[in-house]
């Protein structure tokens, strides 16, 4: 790879030097705020103008938005734990799954329990955390890429276990009849989906101002040392072993949060939502989105979601409409994974950072093309030398 | 359930199914020990392999049933076998060049992403090309059966026991003897230093890939022979267990691999036969957490990579 000739100075560092930039910096939760109000009123309606109306009804895009947020709110704390901290989990999906199983046993009439929704989000994401941290302990001294086998491997077991423990949780069947959120008074059903929505729109504007505060705590700095090169973070007396469980266990319970929400939407929790594809579908959503910048990532993962549940159904039957010959025939769901391993691989090779990069991550993906300007053991042209 | 002649009979089933663990799990070993990447597409590229042997006798040679002559037989397996470890070795030198080469100096994490989204093509492509639905592959050994301790031992376990021994044998010998192999543990021990006596980096990279690659094909062949039914996700639960399997034992280590790969056969094998049929994945993802927890050079110890 080399470097590009154009203007040094990136799109994004352009951006912000501009004054809004900087009052947006100084005043980072007011501009969460700000920004995720305006997004979230501006998607309903995006949804009933033109070109989009006519793909589903504005109810069915406010359902593809609640359910894209759980994926954003998914990526987002992968993102803390691959993005920031730079270790690789690959199992993530089994913290969702704990969360949702715990509002599962804790509001369904499987046990005749009956905690209400909003302290279950607590203590949703906090057994996820717990269980991040049970995980983390034992493993996180390992290595970066036993660590993601590791991960892998519990991912596989959590799904397993509550498969196979039907006498606790259903089965195969899962837990059906698990309750709506209900909020003084006002009981969330199927015909309220706007109340979904703005809970969910307000979910993530906390996550995403809990995330910016982190990132400019002592402990963000601590990841993004660790991330760097941990032996000088260890050197400069950070405890790398809490550093990293703290990003275990405060991903982990972001996965908790959104398993508590998506088993109140859909009131039903069951073994097959948590296979491996969900992990990999967020791990693609964060790097895509560029690891380590949490609006890149939600944007990212939103986008993805919608392209992948919306757009790709319509282009079936856009072209099945139209009658093209070979691309009406090509179901293009089926590639979807496809086109999700291409766009890695691709990503990987061409542009590591994402499509909305960090700044400080970019400058680590691409320090080997300065190193390698320094050294002499560039591969290709010594063994043509030799 | 504690028949000795049925315990017998496992065991017979558990070196055939640790045959093939271990056949994968070499390809793990040895494509860490030299680049110390977890070839996360490696269990896919043995996917791909099954799907090609079942396309090859059923397309190309319009087999389907089993060949009672042994000439025809053996003509048959040697074709086989060698076009699928060949077309699976060519395989694992393309993903290598195209995915993993070029990152070669980047940090950890991006070859890692780029093997999981090379596992992701693999397996669409053959859930496009065949389908998502198992297919059948056919047997293509006669059943012949032996008797001992009062267990029924198939000729095809046995072939499968002794094909996988031969070949351990002959990658030892490769490894250990040639001069390929001397340049395989060099660029193992110290990328840089081997480069600079003259070892041809990529080639011996490459090479490293097609030896671990074709293994996974003679895997391949065994699986469809022996199991008759494949699937395109099978690479992933199959890869999981025989990556496991070359933790347990010792990753780098090729011996420690092969013998990893019968214990995990074994442990599959038995977990079923009490009744535990449902969370043997379980267990088997169980030691592997175990192992990399409290020993992860493994039982064995590395041999190849010594920078753990």
């Amino acid at each position: 790879m080399t470097r590009t000739a154009a203007d040094p100075r990136s799109f994004t560092e352009r951006m912000n030097a501009s004054p809004v930039a900087t009052w947006m910096r100084r005043h980072r939760s007011i501009s969460i705020i700000v920004l995720m109000t305006l997004v979230s009123a501006a998607l309903p309606i995006l949804a009933i103008v033109p070109p989009f109306s006519s793909f589903q009804t504005q109810t069915a895009w406010l359902n593809s938005y609640i359910l894209a947020g759980v994926y954003v709110l998914l990526a987002l704390g992968l993102n803390i734990v691959v993005g920031l901290a730079g270790l690789l989990d690959l199992g993530y999906a089994a913290f969702f799954a704990i969360g949702s199983y715990t509002f599962a046993f804790a509001a369904s009439p499987i046990y005749g329990l009956d905690i209400p929704f909003w302290p279950m989000v607590l203590i949703g994401a906090g057994i996820a955390a717990v269980f991040g941290i049970l995980l983390g302990a034992p493993t996180l001294r390992l290595r970066g890429d036993y660590l993601a086998i590791v991960t892998l491997g519990f991912g596989e077991i959590v799904p397993i276990v509550f498969l196979n423990a039907d006498r606790f949780t259903g089965g195969t069947n899962g837990v059906r009849g698990i309750q709506s959120p209900e909020l003084l008074g006002f009981q969330f059903t199927t015909a309220t989906i706007f109340a979904y929505y703005i809970v969910m729109a307000a979910l993530i504007t906390v996550t995403l101002i809990f995330i910016y505060r982190l990132q400019a705590s002592r402990l963000g700095r601590a990841w993004m040392a660790l991330r760097e090169d941990e032996l000088a973070a260890a050197s400069s007396g950070i405890n790398t072993v809490t550093t990293k469980l703290l990003a275990f266990a405060l991903g982990a319970s972001t996965a908790g949060l959104a398993g508590v929400f998506s088993a109140s939407k859909l009131t039903f929790v069951g073994p097959d939502q948590f296979k491996f594809v969900v992990s990999f579908t967020v791990l693609a959503m964060v790097v895509l989105g560029g690891m380590g910048n949490a609006w890149g990532v939600a944007i990212g993962a939103f986008l993805l979601y919608i392209i992948q549940t919306v757009f790709l159904k319509l282009l079936n039957s856009f072209f099945g409409n139209l009658d093209v010959p070979i691309l009406s025939d090509i179901d293009f769901i089926q590639y979807q994974f496809l086109l999700y391993g291409l766009a890695l691989v691709t990503m990987m090779l061409l542009r590591p950072e994402g499509f909305f990069p960090s700044i400080r991550r970019k400058q680590e993906l691409h320090a080997e093309e300065d190193d390698g300007l320094e050294e002499l053991t560039l591969p290709e042209d010594t063994s043509a030398r030799m | 359930m504690f028949d000795p002649a049925v315990l017998t009979q496992q065991f017979f089933n558990a070196l055939a199914l640790g045959s093939i663990y271990a056949l994968v799990a070499l390809g793990y070993t040895l494509v860490y020990g030299i680049i110390e990447l977890i070839n996360f597409a490696h269990g896919d590229v043995f996917m791909v392999g099954t799907f090609t042997a079942m396309w090859f006798i059923t397309t190309i040679l319009m087999m389907n049933r089993s060949i009672e002559d042994p000439v025809l037989l053996i003509g048959v397996l040697l074709l086989v076998f060698t076009v699928v470890m060949i077309f699976l070795g060519v395989v694992g030198v393309i993903i290598e060049r195209f995915a993993y080469r070029p990152l070669r100096r980047a940090p950890r994490l991006a070859p890692l992403l780029t093997a999981i989204g090379v596992s992701f093509i693999l397996q669409n492509l053959i859930q496009v090309i065949f389908g998502p639905s198992p297919e059948t592959t056919p047997k293509l050994f006669p059943n012949i059966r032996f008797q001992f301790l009062g267990a029924n031992i198939s000729l095809l376990a046995i072939f499968i026991f002794a094909l996988t021994i031969s070949l351990i044998i002959a990658l030892q010998f490769f490894v250990n003897r040639t001069r390929l192999g001397r340049a395989m543990r060099s660029t193992a021990q110290d990328r840089e230093a081997a480069q600079l006596m003259g070892v041809d980096i990529n080639r011996t990279i490459a090479t490293t890939f097609f030896i671990g690659s074709a293994l996974a094909g003679a895997g391949s062949v065994v699986y469809g022979l022996y199991y008759g039914q494949i699937v395109f996700t099978l690479g992933f639960s199959s890869g999981l267990k025989a990556f496991t399997a070359a933790v347990l034992g010792g990753i780098g280590n090729t011996t420690g691999a092969a013998f990893g790969g019968f214990f995990i056969g074994f442990v599959e094998v038995y977990a079923s036969h009490f009744g535990y049929a449902r969370w043997s994945s379980a267990f088997v993802f169980g030691i592997l957490i175990l192992v990399l927890v409290f020993r992860p050079s493994g039982l064995f110890g590395q041999q190849l990579g010594e920078r753990a």
